[in-house]
């Protein structure tokens, strides 16, 4: 509308010009105050928003910091937890704790979990009655709270049928229980992303059902699928509900293994040091959150650089 | 391309009578009162006509007449539309491709097809024309399968420098003949073409038709298209469909009106509804 251009001289040409620049003005019209103080007022609502959630997220990592930073060293890595000595306790054998049950509940889920998506997304038959309740409930299941899992897994896999006892591999499998429902969800919705028109190609070549999922649908949807894993193990990195109820013993101090013997994870040891009343073990507390985050982004980096290559791939 | 255990396809040349005089050509199907139905709803209603060998045969017709459901019963991919059934026979050459034992993965081994909208795989030009053959398990070079493919759909010198780039680098008509180089790939008999250049440029539609022409050499074609001026340049036969309401005017379906040589549609066709379309005053 407005322009730089030196108004032309000749006659008609300006009056042109002239009616050209007023016509475009009243045939739009004018937006009224109301529209333009909207206008600016709504991005600011939302802007306030988004403070108060970061700002409530933000003070929780600058507390842990601030009181943890001074606390980080080697030992915390490599030494065992004290209640004696708080200044050279450490997390070893809730990191190792982690990492295992961490490592069972990925192979868990992954099959567990991409498997049942496909059933879901290409096999189950919409009409049934069965396949419709499985569709509503997993939905459902997403949502219950961490405890009852805890109740769950203490109920059937620590005692009851399966009776593993108070092993690691019972947490892995309560907490994969957790976390599946997610996996499932986060597979389902990136197998529906592949477009039909890739599959009716790859039948059209003589391709079987197999083939096309195995070769273009798979393939396609992994980087969906390792997002719903990545926010799989997020989850349950940070559960201690349910590892508290399914006896992920709060002060253990030798070295865990996967299939027997007592263990403990890292929210549980934290949790433990928190809850004392010496400053230095709050601290403490604060270092291994520091830590616990460093696991998760280390876990989460290696899952996205793996998502990344299955995405250049094409 | 025959597996132990699958019913063997017999290939022999057949008579046929055409306007009352016999003549000595070679058949690829050969449908006999075909009806599709989805559901309860009836779409393409008693198709008996005969497709030969090497030829192009064109279906046309205007939009929703049943052409594209036909199409796709030659090669049974109206399997995978639930509550979709064909009725009648459709015999691929001495084989009914209906028959319970048939196993639609192997007839679509034989029976090729192009769809109207491009849709390479998310992958490189080469893994896209290997594809068929490597799921086939064709055991010979992959390089030269891909390579022969490619030269036979006229992409190959346009293409050669970046065999391992992504599929979706090129051109919408680049990616229909890459389509089409997929399809041939496998060494099927037959190529189903659907609209194959609705969705491209006449330039690129143009180039197509002339690939047609040359792929005639070796392949038997069947093109679906919307285009009559298409189907009067490139095919030897032409089947018009129309919709045809039934008695009461609730339902209606696809049927075939008219199927002859092309030049007989477009010069001097039989019933006059064929006159009416061809001639552009109605449909």
């Amino acid at each position: 509308m407005v322009t730089n251009e030196k108004t032309p001289r000749t006659g008609r040409t300006r009056l042109a010009v002239a009616g050209a620049r007023a016509g475009s003005v009243s045939v739009f019209g004018k937006s009224s105050p109301g529209e333009r103080a909207g206008s600016v007022l709504f991005p600011a609502v939302l802007l306030l928003a988004l403070t108060l959630a970061l700002t409530g997220l933000a003070s929780l990592l600058v507390w842990s910091f601030v009181k943890g930073y001074p606390r980080l060293d080697a030992n915390l890595i490599f030494n065992a937890p004290s209640t004696l000595f708080p200044a050279t306790a450490g997390f070893r054998p809730a990191i190792l704790g982690t990492l295992y049950i961490i490592a069972g509940v990925i192979v868990l889920i992954v099959p567990l979990g991409v498997g049942a998506a496909i059933y879901l997304e290409e096999y189950a038959n919409r009409e049934r009655w069965y396949n419709r309740l499985i569709e509503l409930n997993i939905q459902n299941l997403a949502g219950v709270p961490s405890i009852v899992f805890g109740i769950l897994g203490l109920a059937f896999i620590v005692r009851g049928p399966l009776d593993l006892g108070f092993i690691a591999a019972s947490a892995s499998i309560t907490l994969a229980l957790l976390v599946l429902p997610t996996v499932i969800l986060a597979a389902r919705e990136a197998i529906r992303a592949v477009p039909p028109s890739i599959r009716e190609g790859s039948l059209a070549l003589g391709a079987t059902q197999w083939q096309t999922l195995s070769r273009q649908v798979l393939p396609a949807s992994t980087p969906g699928i390792l997002t719903g894993v990545i926010l799989a193990i997020s989850r349950a990195i940070g559960e201690a509900a349910p590892l508290l109820m399914i006896g992920a013993v709060t002060f253990v101090m030798f070295d865990p293994s996967f299939f027997s013997g007592g263990y403990t994870a890292l929210p549980v040891q934290i949790y433990n040091y928190a809850v004392r009343p010496q400053e230095e073990f709050r601290n403490l507390a604060a270092a291994g959150i520091i830590v616990m985050l460093a696991v998760l982004l280390l876990m989460n980096s290696f899952a996205v650089w793996l998502r990344n290559r299955y995405e250049q791939r094409w | 391309m025959d597996e132990s255990g699958a019913p063997a396809i017999q290939v022999a040349p057949s008579e046929l009578h055409t306007h009352g005089h016999i003549e000595h050509r070679k058949k690829v199907f050969e449908l006999n009162k075909v009806s599709v139905y989805y559901g309860d709803t009836k779409a393409v209603s008693d198709v008996s006509l005969d497709i030969y060998h090497r030829n192009i045969t064109a279906l046309i017709g205007p939009s929703g007449c049943g052409k594209s459901t036909l199409l796709r019963s030659l090669n049974r991919m109206n399997d995978l539309i639930p509550g979709a059934r064909v009725e009648g026979e459709v015999f691929y050459h001495e084989s009914n491709l209906y028959d319970r034992k048939v196993n639609p993965v192997q007839v679509r081994k034989l029976i090729g097809m192009v769809f109207q909208k491009p849709n390479p795989f998310p992958k490189s030009i080469y893994e896209n024309v290997a594809f068929g053959p490597k799921s086939l398990g064709m055991k010979d070079d992959m390089d030269d399968i891909v390579e022969q493919a490619l030269r036979d759909a006229a992409l190959w010198d346009e293409v050669k420098d970046r065999l391992h780039t992504n599929a979706y680098g090129m051109s919408g008509g680049q990616q229909q003949r890459l389509c089409i180089a997929r399809a041939i790939a496998t060494q099927p008999e037959v190529i189903l073409m659907d609209e194959p250049c609705s969705a491209l440029d006449p330039v690129s539609t143009g180039k197509i038709e002339d690939l047609m022409v040359e792929l005639k050499r070796n392949y038997s074609i069947v093109i679906v298209t919307h285009n009559m001026q298409q189907a009067a340049r490139v095919s030897d036969m032409t089947a018009l469909l129309m919709v045809e309401l039934d008695s009461d005017e609730h339902n209606r379906w696809g049927e075939v009106i008219e199927y002859d040589d092309t030049n007989k549609i477009f010069t001097n066709p039989r019933d006059p509804r064929t006159d009416q379309y061809v001639s552009g005053r109605i449909g």
